[in-house]
Order: C-alpha cells, then structure tokens, then sequence
C-alpha cells in the first residue's frame, strides 16, 4: 500500500498516522528525542536544526496543550511559529482548506502542524501537496476528528519506554472513551506495533467501537486487543494505565447516564488501581476531568507521570520536526 | 599510507604536551565518538581529578540536508556544571574539515562562556575548510588524505584503540 507518510527511501516525510509505522521507525522517533529532553536543561534550550524555517500551525479546532508544545518544540529548534486560529480567521469567512493551504504555502511555510475536527483533514492536505509537487513542504498532524493524534501516540510510548522499558513484557489497559478517541487509536496502533502483549480496552459498552477488539486489525497480526467492560478487570495485574478524557464536545445522544454514574463504574481511584501492579503507572493526556474518568488522589499521586508526559511531549515533537524538516531520518 | 606510530603511542605523546598546560581547574571535554577514546586515554595517563566531559556535536552540525541526520541514539553532551569561566581542552582522535569543531564550540557556548577553550587531537589529516588549527597535535600527517577516504580511530572489545584507513 502507498503510505503517503513515506517517501520512495522509506523516509518519513510528514506524520500524520501511527498506522503503517514501522516498529524501527517509531523506535528511531524515540530514540531520537531522548537527547531533546536535555536540551531544556541547558543555559541556552535552543539547537539551530530548523534555523530560517517556518513552521504554520493551523488549529481548526481549540487546543491550548498541543498548540503550546509544538510551538515550543520548534521555537527550541530555531524555527519561527506562526499560529493561526482559524475558527476566527479565514475559515469563518467560508475560504476552503485547501486555499488556505495554497496561501499558506505562498507565505513560504516550510511545515503545517494541523489539527481539525474531521478525520483525513492533514492526509487531504498532504496529498494537495504532493500533487501540486511541493513535496518540500511537511505536514504534522495534530489530531484529526476520531482518526488519530500520531504525536500523543509517541510522547505516551516514549513515557512508557522511559519508566517502563520494555515493551513486550507489558500489560496495558487504554480506559475510558475510546469511541471517540483519537489518542486511543493512535496508542493501540503503537502498543501493537511495539510488541505489547496484553492491550486492554476498558469502558462502557456505549464509548467502544462495535468489533472493539479488531479495531486495529490488519496492522501488527493477531493485535491482542481485548474488551474489558468491568474496570477490575482491565486493571488487575497491568502495568500502565491510559486514561482517556471523557469528550462531551463529541457525544451526540445519551451515551452515558450521567458523569457521577461514569465515576462509580470506571472512575480510577486508589481503590481500583490498587488492583494494578504495585509499580504501574498512570497516563493521560488531558485535559482531565478530575471526579469523572480520574479522582484527584490519583491524579496527583505517587503512580501519575502526567506531567512527565507534557515535557516529554516537547522532546518528541523536537525529534519529529527535526527529522520532517531538519533533514535528518530515523535510520 | 605515512608510517603512522601506533594510537597508544601517540596518547604518550599528547600527553606529554598537554601537561604543562594542565591546570588543577582543567577540564577535557572529548567528542563523540572517537574524541571520547582519547580524552578518558588521556585523563588516565594525565592522572586528572576533574571530572572527564564529553560533548555531542549532532545538534550544531551543518550537513544535515547532506543526509547526515542525526546519529546514535542517545547521545548528549555532559559538560561541567559550571563552564561559565572554565579552562576546557577538547579532544579529538581525528583534525579534518574543521567542522566538527565549528560544532562542538557552538554546542559548548550553548552552556555558558569559558574562559579558554584548547584543542588537542591524535591526528592532523590536513585538509582544513575552515579556520580552525589545533593547539596540540601528536601527528600530522605529510599530505593530506584524499577526500575518498575515511580515517577514524576504532576500539577493538579489550579497549586498544588503534587507527583504520578505508575507502568511504
């Protein structure tokens, strides 16, 4: 199959899924931003690896995390940053994707980091490129509708490689709202990838895509997905648990009873991850909603590497721009 | 290929011109990979105190649209705590285009601003395209190597360094 993230050596071009990256190039993306976690540590927290570049962030759709962390990885790679917010800019006024794109591209961007809220939008705009031969011209996606956040994938592999090691010993529980979620998709495809061999869904019948255990079938063979509707279940002996954000701004009809209803059955709280493994760790990408998918003791205990993720976030958005754009690869 | 004297021969020998410019507040930084070789050889022989430093020149180098990415996983520098006015020698197996000093010195500067930065290499390969000179050097070769070869020092399992010659 053509994967429009590649180019005829195998090297990534743009990242706009985790679907259909290999295991050497995710681990080469990881690798690679190990030694960006230091730079912040240092007198001066830039490296000059895109000097003279411009990197676009077209945000579709509200984000203050993302949008801030790209925009400070590439302004530590010396690149210059431009935000725009097209809720309130061209899109309002009924202007196409794909001219913004062409005006953009006339500005001279060197890189669009996109997020928007249907599924495909970065592909749509990748393909524009390619077939107007501006190949030049890399695009990063930031979350696309349901589809995939390909970055959050990375930064939550890299935070599980750095407590965890690995990842073929391990047990994951991904919990919460996975219908909707564009960073559970993006994690299973990692997690089946890199080997992991006990992946865990964990959530109510209403927030799991029907067939919830092949949802990435025909990627790693036999992905060892496994529907858990009871949370003692999911977490009993894990290693790390993904909570998910319940996303209201994305349920359409009664899904759920109510958010207190939620919490008593799939709340985490040190109760229930006491069943996991004394060690485990948990994740999530937030924003969170404290009380409804995770109780603050949680949150804010001993066994949380949430704000790990957010700087390790930084680091990896490091390396996948620096590798689209600075010219290196990942082998 | 020039009689070349054997790596620990020359590691004798650079030693011996760095001594007089060793201060107990002297640091030697080594260049990955090769310069790290030589700097812990040297820090053995020059029986130092001061920690041994390294240096990692990936984020500063200028060939990175020659398809020279970013290299060998994990590697970052680990400069003193306080390179802000600090007598640092870099060390290198091989002096060649001057390049990757251009980088270490960028990356060093990243830190803070020392107060003498040296340069000492096993060998000069000749061939410089910047102005940059080592101020100490156990050899340098009569004639410059050809552009077509590559000249790197190599650490065999038991740690003896030793010097290969190839076509790149």
């Amino acid at each position: 199959m053509n994967n429009p993230q590649l180019n005829s050596n195998g090297e990534l071009i743009h990242l706009l899924s985790l679907d259909g990256l290999s295991r050497e190039i995710i681990h080469g993306i990881l690798d690679r931003a190990a030694p960006f976690t230091a730079v912040a540590e240092r007198e001066v927290k830039k490296v000059p690896l895109l000097r003279g570049k411009s990197v676009f962030n077209l945000f579709f759709e509200n984000s203050t995390r993302t949008r801030t962390t790209f925009e400070i990885a590439a302004k530590r790679l010396s690149a210059d940053v431009i935000n725009l917010n097209i809720n309130t800019s061209s899109a309002a006024k009924g202007e196409s994707l794909l001219d913004t794109v062409d005006n953009l591209a006339a500005m001279q961007a060197d890189m669009f980091v996109v997020r928007h809220a249907s599924s495909g939008a970065p592909y749509l705009i990748a393909q524009h490129l390619a077939a107007t031969r501006r190949d030049h011209i890399h695009v990063v996606n930031a979350g696309d509708g349901r589809h995939a956040h390909p970055t959050q994938g990375l930064l939550d592999m890299f935070t599980i490689r750095h407590y965890k090691k690995d990842f073929t010993k391990l047990s994951v529980a991904v919990v919460g709202d996975i219908l909707h979620s564009r960073v559970a998709r993006s994690q299973l495809h990692a997690l089946a990838t890199l080997g992991v061999p006990d992946i865990r869904l964990v959530g109510p019948q209403t927030l799991l895509p029907t067939a919830a255990d092949r949802m990435i079938e025909g990627e790693a063979t036999g992905a060892p997905l496994r529907v858990c509707h009871k949370l003692d279940d999911g977490l009993r002996g894990v290693d790390v648990v993904m909570m998910l954000r319940l996303q209201n701004e994305r349920m359409q009809g009664a899904l759920l009873p109510s958010p207190q209803e939620y919490f008593k059955s799939y709340g985490l709280t040190p109760e229930k991850l006491a069943l996991a493994k004394p060690d485990a760790i948990v994740m999530h990408p937030g924003p969170m909603n404290r009380g409804i998918e995770i109780d603050s003791a949680v949150a804010d205990g001993k066994q949380a590497v949430i704000l790990p993720q957010v700087t390790f976030g930084i680091a990896v958005r490091m390396a996948v721009m620096s590798m689209l754009a600075g010219g290196g690869t990942a082998q | 290929m020039q009689s070349l004297p054997p790596a620990s021969e020359l590691i004798d020998q650079l030693a011996d011109r760095l001594r007089p410019a060793i201060t107990p507040a002297t640091v030697l930084v080594g260049i990955h990979t090769g310069g790290v070789w030589v700097a812990e050889a040297l820090h053995a022989a020059l029986q130092l105190t001061t920690p041994l430093a390294s240096i990692d020149t990936s984020f500063h180098r200028d060939d990175h649209h020659l398809g020279n990415g970013l290299k060998a996983a994990g590697r970052v520098s680990h400069l003193p705590d306080d390179v802000e006015g600090a007598h640092l020698i870099l060390v290198d197996d091989v002096l060649y285009t001057g390049r990757t000093i251009r980088a270490a010195l960028n990356e060093l500067f990243d830190y803070g601003r020392p107060a003498r930065v040296d340069l000492a290499v096993l060998v000069d390969r000749g061939a410089r395209e910047l102005p940059i000179a080592a101020t100490f050097c156990a050899y340098t070769l009569s004639r410059p190597l050809p552009a077509s070869q590559s000249f790197n020092l190599a650490r065999a399992a038991d740690g003896q360094l030793s010097f290969s010659l190839g076509e790149k």
